[in-house]
């Protein structure tokens, strides 16, 4: 009887340790944005957004900084699309199962847990250094979508997995080929999974710094970048150089790049999370 | 019969395309393991081996060099072992939680709000680091650091409790459902079935979690750069400011060290140790995932 109740204790005790594990990770959470808006909410201005950079905290905007992140996202999206999903198609649809298809596997598997400043030190020899990019906007946006190839695969290997084979099986006996039966079947069936994926990686590399950081990305740009090959920052960097600085206005200027880079990725993802349930509602096969 | 042949040639052209997509991503492994040994070929010219494998002073930078891997190893080693000692019970405790006890339109409810920790970029955590936690910190330990291994640590944790609770998740929620349905026959109460059943039937998923999120921490930068400092020191005291490998790299690639110099090149040596490490964690759970996975069709 006694040892039934202490596995009723020991059942209620670990019921309420689980709920404020999750209550702590929510509250820190709560806690850590409360305060980034306390600090930051009031430094945010049409000004802040449109001042260049400059030595005075008071004086200093993140303009260069979005301009620069805005570059970054749409040339990592330019060339991590269509290489990521080509690269799923391939593992997915035509690699059989032999050596090199498994090879591949590894390989992605690999690749995803690589930290991204390795990437840099990557993209640092190869594009800055070896093909003579400089610190461009291109060396950093070809660096990032290195990086984010591996998640982009595996998603869109998945979202074509979800698509059944009778779908598949129909489209070849009407007698089309295989390409034909990807592009006008497998994959519109799909792309919302893709989508979804895609996003959800570019969202990730808007927030990386490291990397381009390695590759020379600069602190201080006092213009506007103008094309793939002038020198950028982004927005990580500018926040990473006012958070170094031992001045509190600098901190202040920090908080309020956050709120702005923060907005960016919870609205990346929010998109990507309303294409997913979308996508799921739409499709029921 | 033309239109047939073009288009057998067409179709074979879109292969070879979209191989070509997927060769990529071995070129990127085969470019970062060239280039990763190649500088350290040439660093390993300059600095003896057995001094960077045992000297433990770091200092490449300064006019007494010294090319010791050691401080920036244990500045990892501390951070990592701060960060796994958070991200490990509470990532597991929640997966738990989740999957045994939450009902299924709290745990719709959680996940996406847990899935919000992993998605706040790292510049951001580290900010987190330097501005509360540590001021914080402080409070309760006021010989604190400005700069200190314990909160950059803390703070990665957190960032790492949901990589460790979805992933764990997965693997408990792909045990059977009969294997609990006997349990609860048996009359165990859910703890039980959960720590007697289920995490054992899950272990392999569950210890992969673990090896991921320790290659994790390893690899992260920014949180470190901006909170545990840039003093490279052989210590094992969570108080003081440290440097680890990554915030190394970050040091010397915000300063103007010239190109091809001993103190560029430091940064692939370090580069390699990273990758080293992180591979054969990486490698350890693939190879984990393969054999031990638990095939319950």
């Amino acid at each position: 009887m006694n040892n039934t109740n202490s596995s009723r204790f020991k059942d209620k005790a670990f019921r309420v340790f689980g709920l404020s594990a999750i209550i702590f990770c929510m509250l820190t959470l709560v806690i850590f944005i409360g305060f980034i808006i306390y600090q930051g909410a009031g430094r945010l201005s049409w000004d802040f957004m449109t001042s260049l950079p400059s030595r005075f905290a008071e004086r200093s905007g993140i303009y260069t900084a979005w301009i620069g992140t805005l570059w970054v996202l749409v040339l990592t999206t330019l060339i991590s699309f269509p290489l990521g999903v080509g690269a799923g198609i391939y593992l997915e649809e035509y690699g059989n199962k032999g050596k090199l298809s498994k090879l591949l596997e590894i390989n992605i598997a690999n690749l995803a847990g690589v930290p991204s400043i390795i990437y840099g030190l990557l993209g640092l020899q190869v594009f800055v250094r070896m093909m003579k990019m400089g610190n461009s906007i291109l060396a950093g946006a070809l660096t990032l979508a290195l990086l984010i190839l591996p998640i982009i695969i595996v998603s869109t290997r998945e979202a074509l997995r979800a698509v059944p084979s009778s779908i598949k099986e129909a489209s070849v006996a009407l007698g089309a080929s295989k390409w034909q039966t990807i592009w006008k079947q497998t994959l519109p069936a799909s792309f919302g999974g893709i989508l979804t994926g895609v996003i959800l990686a570019i969202s990730r590399a808007v927030g990386e710094t490291a990397p381009l950081i390695v590759i020379g990305a600069l602190a201080y740009v006092p213009f506007v970048p103008e094309s793939p090959f002038d020198e950028f920052t982004v927005l990580p960097i500018q926040i990473f150089n006012w958070v170094s600085r031992p001045q509190h206005e600098f901190a202040i200027n920090a908080a309020a790049a956050i709120i702005v880079l923060l907005f960016i990725t919870f609205l990346m993802n929010g998109i990507a999370v309303y294409l997913r349930n979308r996508w799921q509602q739409k499709i029921n096969w | 019969m033309a239109r047939n042949a073009d288009m057998r040639l067409k179709e074979k052209i879109i292969e070879k395309v979209l191989a070509v997509c997927a060769l990529i991503t071995i070129l990127t492994t085969v470019g970062i393991v060239l280039i990763l040994t190649i500088e350290a070929i040439s660093f390993f010219r300059e600095v003896s081996i057995v001094e960077f494998l045992t000297s433990t002073r770091w200092t490449p930078l300064f006019t007494q060099k010294s090319y010791g891997i050691l401080p920036l190893l244990s500045g990892t080693f501390l951070t990592t072992v701060i960060a796994i000692s958070v991200a490990l019970p509470v990532g597991l405790t929640i997966a738990i939680y989740l999957n045994e006890y939450a009902s299924n339109t709290f745990r719709s409810i959680l996940k996406p709000l847990l899935e919000i920790l992993a998605v706040v970029p790292t510049v951001v955590y580290g900010f987190f680091a330097l501005m509360i936690v540590t001021p914080f910190l402080k409070t309760f330990i006021p010989e604190l650091s400005g700069f200190n291994a314990l909160s950059a640590g803390l703070v990665m944790g957190i960032m790492i409790i949901p990589f460790v609770s979805s992933l764990s998740e997965d693997a408990l929620s792909s045990v059977p459902y009969s294997l609990r349905e006997a349990s609860f026959g048996m009359g165990s109460t859910k703890f039980q079935t959960a720590f007697r059943v289920m995490v054992p039937a899950a272990s392999s998923g569950i210890i992969v979690s673990a090896i991921l999120a320790v290659s994790r921490a390893i690899g992260e930068t920014m949180i470190v750069a901006i909170a545990a400092g840039q003093q490279p020191r052989f210590t094992l005291d969570p108080t003081v400011p440290i440097e680890t490998i990554t915030a190394y790299i970050v040091q010397v690639s915000m300063g103007d060290v010239p190109h091809g110099s001993t103190a560029y090149q430091t940064i692939f040596a370090a580069g390699i140790t990273l990758f080293i490490f992180t591979f054969i964690l990486n490698n350890i759970s693939y190879w984990i995932k393969a054999r031990y996975q638990e095939d319950y069709e």
